[in-house]
């Protein structure tokens, strides 16, 4: 079978059996790529990691452009990118075709709004990992002396810009980027 | 004529803001979702805040990457079929087209000491975009004045936080918990009726 049809249905299959988001698409990957097809090296499997988690995007799309790539160029981006993405097209539309023709009814409700606080509480833990991630970029192994200034300020300077004025998101996250980039250049930190 | 431009001005809305949010998440599922809650629902005030969590409680326990997932009900729910694509083609691009291009110069990349501090800078923004959305979220939990909601929502943090429970299993449980609710209510509302004829 040829590179391009391999990437293709490894993609696939990381598509289809990766519940529950990003980081539990990784071992189905790097079983794929590493191990089933011998497409990848180890070290080379930890930079695809380090970058896909250092980029924006969905984990698992990043992984498949990296991967196509460096293997197979732009058909190959096209490809594992597609076979990502299927099964979520699929499977989603007839989900949502679902949700949407049945939602109003009493019960249906009923057991959505038990969801919706445990969703609350999931995207709640996201972003604390993020701020700690954000606030002790070396771990927590120091304690709060580890932590990192400029990020706490910019982290409670832009919480506040976005209660009290709504400031739009992509605005908040990119002024974050310069400003704290900026800050640590010119405190000459880095 | 009309309506094919609203339609084409929805389809080009959707693409835009779904590539704009994509290309400046970073961090996972929830990350982009809240982000999505913001701009659709604040923002655009296209969906309602339920709905958006019903979606990403929909889009959390599919199969595949969330932000594709949550694109695809939210496209279909904008524009039918045709929105699906183009939520689907606006998240996916940017990833597509900064990754590849990452990927014939990486080593550069990964050692770019400059690059490394702007995404870690950009951490603290995205947390606190993180946490607007939360704190609107959670008031609303509160304001629903059911301790079953309020208690669904503290035990699952911690269990997410402290003990490690994965997503997927705090979903399971939190639609097992609204089923024995279902259960429960249609149980007292027959009751109700029988006391009613008796």
């Amino acid at each position: 079978m040829s590179t391009l049809l391999q990437l293709f249905f490894s993609f696939l299959q990381v598509g289809l059996f990766s519940v529950g988001g990003g980081y539990a698409a990784i071992p189905l990957i790097q079983n794929q790529v590493v191990e089933v097809h011998g497409l990848m090296t180890l070290a080379e499997f930890t930079d695809l990691i380090t970058i896909a988690e250092m980029t924006p995007g969905p984990i698992s799309i990043n992984s498949a452009t990296f991967v196509g790539m460096r293997l197979a160029g732009i058909p190959g981006v096209l490809l594992c990118t597609l076979g990502c993405i299927i099964p979520s097209f699929f499977i989603c539309l007839t989900l949502a075709h679902f949700y949407y023709k049945y939602r109003s009814f009493q019960g249906v409700q009923t057991v959505l709004s038990a969801l919706r606080p445990a969703v609350v509480a999931l995207i709640a833990s996201a972003g604390l990992s993020i701020l700690m991630l954000g606030l002790f970029p070396n771990g927590f192994s120091m304690g709060l002396s580890g932590i990192h200034m400029v990020e706490g300020v910019i982290f409670l300077g832009a919480l506040f810009l976005l209660r009290r004025y709504k400031l739009n998101a992509i605005t908040v996250i990119f002024g974050s980027g310069v400003v704290g980039t900026a800050a640590y250049l010119l405190l000459g930190l880095l | 004529m009309k309506r094919t431009e609203k339609r084409a001005a929805v389809l080009w809305q959707l693409f835009k803001a779904t590539f704009l949010l994509s290309a400046f998440t970073f961090g996972g599922g929830f990350v982009i979702v809240s982000l999505m809650k913001k701009k659709f629902v604040e923002e655009l005030g296209w969906l309602e805040e339920d709905e958006m969590l019903d979606v990403t409680a929909i889009a959390q326990s599919s199969p595949g990457p969330i932000p594709i997932n949550a694109s695809v009900i939210l496209g279909y729910r904008m524009a039918g079929i045709p929105g699906t694509l183009a939520a689907i083609l606006g998240t996916s691009l940017p990833p597509m087209i900064i990754l590849s291009v990452i990927s014939l110069f990486y080593a550069q990349f990964r050692s770019n000491p400059v690059i490394a501090l702007a995404l870690q800078v950009m951490r603290a923004g995205v947390a606190a975009v993180i946490f607007d959305v939360v704190i609107n979220l959670a008031k609303n939990v509160v304001k629903t004045r059911r301790p079953l909601y309020v208690a669904l929502m503290a035990g699952a943090f911690t269990a997410n936080v402290v003990l490690g429970v994965s997503a997927s299993v705090l979903i399971l449980v939190c639609l097992a918990v609204g089923l024995a609710d279902v259960a429960l209510q249609v149980r007292s509302s027959e009751k109700a009726r029988q006391e009613v004829r008796a």
